[in-house]
């Protein structure tokens, strides 16, 4: 039956493959498209192996669900409910404290003191319909900032990423092309960033910015996680050079060089690009580190300040050196904040996992 | 293969003064200095006089700001770190040499612990998701692993407070001894349990966030391994399968994971900041969070170089282990 097909050429369907073919051979013939022959780009066959693996498609979910929440629902809540993260609520409660205590009297008898005292509480409501998740110790609707803090979170990682990317590209491109002095010297500052210790330095760069007046105190964080692409881009630069260093003893690299195009073109046009793969699979798993690191410089209280929510500023409501009142009895307050971080970095992960497996089917582990 | 340690060593040397001038220049800009904060209340109600405390100040090498002033006081510093003078902690009134010292040995028991507890659950699950690849066992534990690496500690720490502390009240929620229990000075074996149940927590926040990472390594070499010609070999020869896993796939998986594990022995000796933080254990990793709060200058440079050696010591432990634990190595 196919072949028949074939064989009789007139058969509309292949007419129009014909006319929209994109495909030439090597003398600019065009080649014939029919339903036994697909041409796959590469780029689709990665896009087919990635949506083959279950993991990566229920992190492609997970990551659109946490943008979903954080860049839209803000808007959707400022139109239908008409407030933002930093409208104080005051929802009158009473509260009733009960103490009793038992004591002998002078007459022998046990006597019990029984003691009620009422008082009125206008924060920490409950979760309620007005409010999904209540609202916390300052009058704030907790569902709504959990929106705020993902918005936060997912611009600063991914502003990060890129730029320690293009810093990490640059710097070991040139040191993998050069090699000689100029990759010893670039990898002897990779190591020692390298050897420097995150957090601390963080912490350290925080005050300093923090004492600079002419940054307001919103973009603070900014700056700071402007510092922590300084700090961690060595590990990009040491990817690429490892890369190119392999591909350029390769034939393609070569008859590149034969061509006789300048190193820059060489290095952007044929080295970067055979090194996007794993480029990208290093940094949608680099994401979730930056979220996690973004978060605790949240909780320390170094993030973006006060009446702005932050993911970790909110889980360190629960901080237990601030007494255990939130700890123990409003989980509603630090519970949410806290599954929203392993949601989004879980998310990047499988889909980091997927790439790598989608790009690199040998690679499969 | 003398060559090749010196050449290691004396890059090792490269590595920490570049760090070293880092981390100095990076404190020198902190501004929070804490003879600053100290002497506030004493300038304004006029027992001190601006002369005073910039005396103080010079006394500490803190008072130049200048490019120079600096790179003078660097010098200074770094001459008194060789002969193990790491300078003054105003905040802890100690040399800072003697209040890491005196830190760092709790952190290291609470990180030893949780690395023991690590490494004998860890592997053995990596061997078993190997072996069985994409079975259920497979994907159950490395999403189980991959859920741990997600988990921030503050979080863990929170969730686990409230479930293990306040809800079933078996662990004390803070600290690393009773504060309320006095104790006989020579009831050894009593203060050793206290303290061991004030870190049961702890060390299972550590526990919890590093299984995973350890267990995906272990299953990816594992996975390498297995997939090579003499593993095919061996089960031809008609070896049982427990054979091939345990004595032929397993002790090459042993080659990257022996070098991982013994390059970060040293690294335990640095504290965990966050968790020791949130469970207020006195170890060396909160005692530098304070100090890095209150702008202890001379505690949080000795502090970071302290963890700068110990990366370059781990780093070069591990490649010197990759020397001896695989004989194909050839040095260069």
């Amino acid at each position: 039956m196919k072949e028949t097909k074939k064989v009789g050429g007139a058969n509309p369907r292949q007419e129009k493959a014909k006319k929209n073919s994109r495909y030439t051979d090597v003398s600019g013939a065009e080649i014939i498209q029919d339903e036994n022959f697909h041409v796959m780009s590469p780029g689709r066959m990665v896009a087919k192996r990635f949506f083959r693996s279950k993991l990566s498609v229920i992190g492609l979910c997970m990551i659109i669900f946490v943008f979903v929440f954080s860049f839209i629902g803000p808007f959707v809540v400022d139109v239908t409910w008409g407030y933002g993260e930093t409208q104080v609520f005051k929802i009158e409660r009473v509260s009733s404290m009960v103490t009793t205590a038992d004591f002998d009297a002078a007459d022998g008898k046990i006597y019990q003191y029984y003691d009620e005292s009422q008082s009125h509480i206008y924060f920490k409501a409950p979760i309620s319909w007005e409010h999904w998740l209540g609202t916390d110790t300052s009058g704030f609707d907790i569902f709504v900032r959990l929106m705020y803090g993902g918005r936060i979170s997912l611009t600063i990682s991914f502003l990060v990423i890129f730029l320690e990317t293009i810093l990490g590209v640059f710097f070991g491109g040139i040191a993998g092309y050069f090699g000689k002095w100029v990759d010893q010297l670039i990898m002897r500052i990779v190591d020692i960033f390298f050897c420097l210790p995150g957090l601390p330095i963080l912490l350290i760069l925080s005050a300093t910015i923090a004492s600079i007046e002419a940054i307001p105190a919103e973009h603070r964080i900014y700056y700071l996680m402007g510092c922590l692409t300084l700090i961690g881009w060595s590990g990009t630069a040491r990817l690429v050079r490892g890369q190119i260093l392999m591909l350029r003893e390769q034939e393609y690299m070569m008859a590149a060089e034969t061509t006789g195009i300048p190193a820059r073109k060489k290095i952007f046009k044929h080295l970067i690009p055979n090194v996007m793969p794993q480029l990208i699979v290093t940094m949608t798993l680099g994401l979730g580190g930056i979220i996690l690191y973004e978060s605790t410089l949240s909780y320390l209280g170094l993030g973006v300040p006060f009446p702005r929510a932050a993911w970790g500023s909110m889980i360190a409501l629960a901080d237990p050196s601030k007494g255990q009142e939130i700890l123990a009895n409003y989980p509603n307050m630090w519970v949410p904040a806290g599954i929203l971080i392993i949601v989004t970095v879980l998310g990047f992960s499988f889909i980091g996992d997927g790439l790598r497996d989608a790009f690199d089917p040998r690679m499969k582990r | 293969m003398w060559k090749y340690i010196r050449k290691r060593l004396i890059l090792a040397v490269v590595i920490l003064l570049g760090v070293s001038m880092l981390i100095y220049l990076l404190s020198m800009l902190m501004p929070t200095d804490y003879i600053d904060r100290q002497t506030a209340p004493a300038l304004s109600n006029g027992t001190m006089t601006l002369e005073d405390v910039t005396r103080l100040k010079e006394l500490y090498g803190l008072a130049d700001k200048s490019f120079l002033g600096i790179v003078g006081s660097y010098a200074r510093w770094l001459g008194g770190t060789f002969t193990g003078n790491l300078g003054f902690s105003f905040l802890y009134g100690k040399p800072v040499s003697q209040v890491i010292n005196e830190y760092m040995w709790t952190s290291f028991t609470l990180a030893l612990i949780a690395f023991i507890i690590e490494t004998a659950v860890s592997i053995p699950m990596g061997i078993r998701a190997a072996v069985n690849q994409y079975g259920g066992y497979d994907y159950t534990v490395s999403v189980l692993a991959m859920i741990g690496t997600a988990l921030p500690s503050f979080f863990l720490a929170a969730l686990l407070m409230n479930v293990f502390c306040i809800h079933l009240g078996w662990f004390p929620l803070q600290g690393l001894t009773t504060a309320t229990k006095i104790f006989a000075p020579d009831a050894h074996m009593e203060i050793f349990l206290d303290k061991a149940w004030h870190l049961v927590l702890p060390i299972m926040v550590l526990v919890l966030l590093g299984i995973g990472g350890l267990m995906r390594f272990t299953r990816t070499n594992m996975l390498e391994v297995m997939n090579s010609d003499y593993i095919r070999t061996a089960r031809a020869k008609g070896l049982s399968e427990h054979t091939v896993i345990y004595k032929h796939a397993f002790r090459n998986t042993l080659i990257p994971l022996v070098t991982t594990l013994s390059g970060s022995l040293p690294g335990l000796f640095g504290g965990a900041m966050i968790t020791e933080t949130v469970f207020a254990v006195p170890g060396i990793g909160y005692i530098a969070l304070r100090a890095t709060m209150q702008g202890d200058i001379p505690f949080i440079m000795g502090y970071n170089m302290f963890l700068a050696i110990l990366t370059v010591v781990g780093m070069l432990i591990s490649d010197l282990m990759y020397m001896v634990v695989d004989p194909r190595v050839k040095l260069k």
